[in-house]
């Protein structure tokens, strides 16, 4: 089995989120990178696959330079190749522009995938839109955030949580798929693997190569502003007899938050 | 014209697809436009009354016998094909697990760019512009679309039902042909959870649990103050989830759901980062926590400091009867 992982370079969960006003975007400085959380189930899933039907994992990213440090880090946990799709742009929050790219990079650099695998949203942009994107500007079917995957015979099915349940969709195969926390338990990587890992060479995909102009990938959406959000006030803290404070704070609610 | 994509589920239309319709129509008022409609299946006509109810001055099905079972493949075919016919200035749609499975696909079908999960909606030169929390809640990011039509996700819970009106009209109908393969996956089985309690993501209550639990059965505790309030949903915070104690569909914070509640209360979480970006843009947030350095408190409107075991089921009796008067 062919199978392609998309991997984003994100601040880490911990991160606190400071704004540069004057060019509307975050501070860089400062931060920890890693690999959004989603995407290690992804590329763990990839790697468990490969375990049970054999076959090849390539992992691509598509960011600025900083973003082999993610790739070589999906090397370690066990991806055979890694690739950068390079994009020097910053963060355009627009989905559709980093589909095109990756879309156009399955189609000329990576034929006869069966399976593309995506993290259910990047941590950061939030937008869970890319990996349905992607299906649809190749023509694929799609499972996004799926929490169960059973791959057989050129198809596969998968169990996407929709509120209050799950729903099971059944897909031909090439397929995308985007994975929730849930899907697996990502495993670390080992010694042998970061050592093997620092001696592979992690090819560049320019956007010119992939036939893409200066203005071909001009993002839709337009950012008005960025900010961080007004912080909360702390409020009244009650102590003392577990049944005084828990009488108070019923009549704080419904006398002066009013919402019981 | 503001079309809003209307999710069905068990012959209903979903509360939040509502909240988008009513949402649509007071930024279509103030762009002296028109708010409607538009559902896709098979034979859902009947459903079509139900948006005239919540204010549309429009409604459209979308029908064929292929669209029977949802396939974001199929639908985006459907809405791609209606939007290029009807240019609509915007489609929105209710950010749920349907609408952030479906509305991507008919963005990338129409070229257009796409808002994901906003919170909220204005009218600016004759656009909208929209504001959504980005970094799960750490930051707020505005913004319009250069494209047209222009698509967004509204995340729901958040935009206010629009009042119900007597209205009615005609439903109208259109055929639509799914060419013979062009649908190559689909739902085969909807599996609901035991429970069956709401999603976080649309309970106007949540009662979340963390660490302080001390276990999987203390939840138990949380269920039955949970249970004091309709539309109510339990959540967690991420040591709680890898603890297992509780599946990760109740995770709230960074690395699980965004929420935004009338009543949120965090019991027994400490208030990590990734916990209170998740959470933060609950309206009353109350706490109860027996450290009182807990930074929980520092976002908690309303706060009790003290042993949970003992605070939360003399809540549960206060409230039980405060909400029986």
């Amino acid at each position: 089995m062919n199978i392609l992982v998309f991997i984003k370079r994100v601040p880490d969960t911990e991160s606190k989120i400071r704004i540069r006003h004057e060019t509307k975007a975050i501070v860089e400085e400062g931060l920890n990178f890693v690999i959004s959380p989603y995407d290690e189930f992804a590329i763990e899933e990839a790697l468990r696959l490969r375990e049970a039907h054999g076959g090849v994992v390539r992992v691509v990213s598509a960011g600025k330079d900083e973003s082999v440090a993610v790739l070589r880090k999906s090397l370690a946990m066990g991806a055979d190749e890694a690739f950068l799709i390079k994009d020097a742009a910053p963060e355009t929050y627009d989905g559709l522009r980093t589909a095109r790219m990756i879309a156009r990079a399955v189609e000329r650099k990576f034929p006869g995938t069966d399976l593309l695998l995506f993290g259910k949203q990047s941590v950061g942009a939030d937008n869970s839109q890319v990996p349905a994107m992607v299906a649809e500007l190749l023509g694929l079917p799609q499972a996004t955030v799926v929490t169960k995957l059973e791959v057989a015979h050129g198809a596969a099915t998968a169990c996407r949580e929709i509120e209050g349940g799950a729903e099971k969709v059944a897909l031909s195969l090439p397929a995308v798929v985007s994975a929730q926390k849930g899907l697996n338990e990502p495993r670390y990587e080992t010694l042998k693997g970061i050592m093997a890992a620092k001696k592979k060479d992690i090819p560049v995909v320019t956007l010119e190569e992939l036939g893409f102009g200066a203005d071909d990938l001009a993002p839709q959406v337009e950012i008005i502003g960025l900010d961080v959000p007004a912080a909360r006030q702390s409020g009244k803290v009650l102590q003392g007899d577990p049944a005084d404070t828990a009488r108070e704070l019923v009549a704080l609610l419904r006398n002066e938050a009013k919402v019981v | 014209m503001i079309a809003v994509f209307m999710e069905t589920r068990d012959g209903k239309i979903k509360k939040s697809s509502l909240e988008a319709l009513s949402e649509a129509k007071r930024r279509a008022a103030e762009l002296g436009g028109q708010a409607v409609a538009v559902l896709v299946g098979s034979g859902v006509e009947g459903l079509g009354s139900g948006s005239f109810a919540a204010g549309a001055d429009g409604v459209y099905v979308l029908d064929s016998p292929a669209l029977a079972d949802y396939s974001a493949q199929g639908y985006a075919l459907a809405l791609a094909e209606w939007a290029a016919e009807a240019r609509p200035a915007a489609v929105l749609f209710a950010a749920t697990a349907m609408g952030r499975d479906l509305a991507p696909r008919v963005a990338a079908r129409l070229g257009v760019g796409l808002v994901s999960d906003c919170t909220g909606v204005a009218v600016m030169n004759g656009k909208l512009e929209f504001t959504r929390p980005i970094y799960a809640g750490k930051a707020v990011l505005t913004c319009s679309l250069r494209s047209s039509p222009q698509l967004a996700t509204l995340r729901p819970n958040v935009f206010p039902l629009g009042e119900a009106v007597p209205g009615a009209g005609e439903v109208v109908r259109k055929d639509v042909v799914v060419p013979d393969g062009a649908v190559k996956g689909r739902v085969t089985e909807v599996l609901k959870e035991e429970s069956c309690e709401i999603d976080v993501t649309e309970a106007e209550v949540i009662v979340s649990g963390g660490r302080g639990l001390k276990g999987p059965e203390n939840f138990a505790l949380l269920r039955e103050l949970a249970a004091l309030f309709p539309r109510s949903a339990v959540g967690a915070s991420r040591s709680a989830v890898d603890s297992g104690w509780i599946g990760h569909q109740h995770q709230v914070g960074q690395t699980g759901k965004t929420v935004s509640p009338s009543l949120y209360f965090a019991v027994g979480v400490s208030g990590a980062i990734q916990h209170l970006a998740g959470m933060s843009s609950s309206k009353v947030i109350v706490a109860v926590n027996k450290d009182p350095e807990a930074p929980i408190f520092k976002v908690a409107d309303y706060g009790i400091v003290g042993d949970l075991f003992q605070v939360v089921p003399l809540l549960a009796q206060e409230l039980k009867k405060a909400l029986a008067e």
